[in-house]
């Protein structure tokens, strides 16, 4: 179950985040969360995440697009209500290729949008926990999650290392689910060691 | 790190004390503080001609398509010059985004979000036409097949005009799903900003509650390439259905194989031109020159300048096959386009298409900002003449001569065209007021490799290093021509 209780470490640049990143690996430190103000390149990649699936769910949802389009026109035009064009065939595939195209290319935009949505925990009134306010302005921030089972000494060592990393600010930060939904207690770090 | 960018290249943000809060200030600070005066005016005129619209469109649905100019042989005139006229300048949002996302042209950082808002603006102004021209609007879902009460009846799919509204509505719902999903990082930027509660609470609710984790940037970063990579074969398959709405047809003058090609070339012209006449008022009315820099508007007068010149040798191709055709009405068609009734409309589309872009070849006016103004507005109206050359000059002469005649416009017909000029303008300034008009997550991204003050440092360091190595080497060996110093 997820604490309400984290320490954060907020740097000015994004190099200094890398930097702490692989200092955190060095250490055997597990990181919590990584945030950043916009995409960093090759983050993903110091922080050992998987590749994202979203391209394959977008190929699934794309290719039935594709199928229930051709499936569709093929059952109405020759099946459901044939029309004789002049003796044209009924089932005339090259004047089918336009809406299929298009369907193809919805059905994989919006499922993709929707996964997208969805995995990132993404829909309108979403109470996010913002750890700082300036993450999403110009600071780039690692946050540790701690609960009253962590060590002091485990505490020390992140602190510490997040310091000798170069962080501009390192503080210890609760979320309390009585309070407003924006609400976050802010403390020196010093306070809980 | 970022790659390595050569500092000799020109920086895509200018301004000597730029950070990354002074981007989210600069930025954002157009939704905090009261509109400027220019905007106001904007607006009102803006709005003014939107009501205009709104009831010369409200007079044709009560009293008919009969208020417009239509007659016995040009039946589909204003509407349709209009509709593919607006769907034209709906491709260079998509384009920019996605097109130049592929092709890792960061210079589409500074544009993408305006260009994609017009994009939607646009194709809303787009699918009014062909709903107003229905006459019945309200039996306007007949044009989707769903399965219905009147025995088996459905729509018919070999129909290009079918094949259209499949386009649009599929442009129209994954430009806005592009657009949404880059919106959404900075709609929490402004959020995090945001001093009221009320504020804050409504973008919270438009950010999604984003947060910014670096798993959330890895589907972002994924999802925006690959709907770049299904937008882009999108954006040339909806000007092609458009174009095959005529090349379809059996009219001289609109059965020609070259429609497609010629209509994705003069959508994104048009687009382009569109773009440049907004963002050159945007950057100085919102005071963004820093990011919307002059090199920007080379950039997409170099696009300007291309795809002029493809529109250009497509109508002198035209010209040459409907000759070469030896078919007499063929060769009617466009004898008649050239240097008939309507020659005044092939002149200004000739002019203002094809002519006076080439002047973009000269790098001096390449980068002229009044000059890139006019000719952006030149451009727009050039290619609304191309679709009304195309249009009625290939129907006000048919295949009867005791039915000829000459189309004119009512007033109803202008005072819809202007309206949607309003509409557009009006939706474009409230996105201006109320949305980050430029992708703030996108410019920061950049901000550390091509950034004016990146390349301030690269060119120390460099200069540092050649010291250096001078100093290393001895100065009897290092000749001048190991480095160039003249950058």
């Amino acid at each position: 179950m997820a604490s309400n209780k984290y320490i954060v470490g907020l740097f000015d640049h994004e190099d200094k985040l890398i930097g702490a990143i692989r200092k955190c690996k060095k250490e055997n430190v597990e990181i919590t969360d990584t945030l950043t103000p916009f995409p960093v390149h090759g983050l993903e990649d110091e922080l050992g995440y998987q590749d994202t699936r979203l391209h394959k769910a977008g190929f699934m949802f794309g290719i039935t697009g594709t199928f229930v389009a051709l499936s569709v026109m093929t059952f109405i035009m020759t099946t459901n209500y044939p029309i004789n064009f002049g003796g044209k065939p009924n089932f005339a595939l090259p004047s089918f290729i336009p809406i299929t195209f298009e369907l193809t290319v919805l059905f994989a935009a919006v499922g993709m949008v929707m996964v997208y949505c969805i995995r990132n925990g993404l829909f309108p009134g979403a109470v996010p926990r913002i750890l700082d306010e300036r993450i999403t302005d110009d600071r780039f921030a690692l946050s540790f999650e701690v609960d009253d089972s962590t060590s002091k000494e485990d505490i020390s060592k992140v602190v510490n290392l997040l310091k000798e990393a170069g962080a501009v600010e390192v503080s210890s930060k609760e979320f309390n689910d009585d309070t407003e939904i924006f609400e976050v207690e802010t403390s020196a770090v010093e306070s809980i060691l | 790190m970022s790659h390595y960018e050569s500092p000799i290249r020109e920086p895509l943000i200018q301004g000597d004390n730029i950070s990354y809060t002074k981007i989210t200030d600069d930025i954002v600070a157009t939704t905090e503080k009261a509109p400027p005066l220019s905007w106001w005016i904007g607006f009102i005129i803006s709005a003014t001609f939107a009501g205009i619209g709104v009831v010369a469109i409200l007079w044709t649905i009560w009293q008919g398509i009969g208020t417009w100019g239509l007659n016995k042989t040009v039946n589909w005139a204003w509407d349709i010059t209009n509709f593919v006229w607006w769907v034209g300048i709906g491709h260079a949002g998509t384009l920019i985004s996605a097109v130049l996302l592929l092709f890792r042209q960061k210079w589409r950082t500074g544009i993408n979000r305006a260009a994609e808002a017009m994009t939607i603006f646009a194709v809303i102004c787009a699918g009014l036409f062909p709903l107003i021209h229905m006459g019945r609007l309200w039996m306007g879902f007949f044009i989707f097949p769903y399965p219905n009460t009147r025995g088996p009846l459905w729509v018919n799919f070999n129909s290009p005009l079918l094949w259209d509204v499949f386009a649009i509505s599929t442009y129209l719902t994954v430009s806005l799903l592009f657009w949404y999903s880059g919106l959404m990082p900075d709609f929490a930027t402004i959020r995090d900003r945001a001093k009221g509660k009320v504020r804050k609470f409504i973008y919270n609710a438009l950010s999604f509650g984003w947060t910014g984790t670096a798993k959330q940037w890895q589907r972002f970063e994924s999802l925006s390439l690959i709907l770049a990579g299904l937008a882009t074969p999108l954006v040339l398959s909806v000007h092609t259905i458009v174009s095959f709405d005529f090349a379809t047809s059996v009219i001289p003058g609109w059965h020609t194989t070259i429609f497609p090609p010629y209509f994705v070339a003069g959508a994104i012209f048009s687009g382009f031109a569109m773009v440049e006449t907004l963002m050159i008022i945007t950057r100085k009315v919102l005071k963004l020159e820093n990011y919307i820099t002059v090199g920007h508007i080379e950039s997409m007068n170099k696009i300007i300048v291309l795809t002029g010149s493809i529109v250009g040798v497509a109508y002198i191709t035209e010209l040459v096959i409907a000759w070469y055709s030896g078919y007499l009405y063929e060769q009617y068609a466009f004898a008649n386009r050239a240097t008939g009734e309507y020659w005044w409309a092939y002149a200004i589309m000739m002019t203002c298409n094809v002519i006076t872009p080439q002047l973009y070849w000269i790098k001096k006016y390449r980068r002229n900002i009044a000059l890139t103004f006019v000719l952006s507005i030149f451009v727009n109206i050039g290619m609304w003449f191309e679709r009304f050359v195309i249009i009625v000059t290939s129907l006000h002469n048919d295949f009867l001569p005791s039915s000829w005649l000459y189309f004119l416009p009512t007033w109803v017909d202008v005072a819809i065209y202007l309206g949607t000029l309003g509409i557009f303008m009006t939706l474009f300034l409230l996105f201006a007021r109320a949305f980050p008009v430029i992708a703030i997550a996108e410019v920061k991204s950049i901000f550390s490799i091509s950034s004016a003050q990146a390349r301030k440092q690269q060119l120390e360091e460099n200069k540092k290093f050649e010291k250096d190595y001078k100093d290393s080497i001895g100065a009897e060996y290092a000749k001048d021509d190991v480095f160039d110093t003249n950058y």
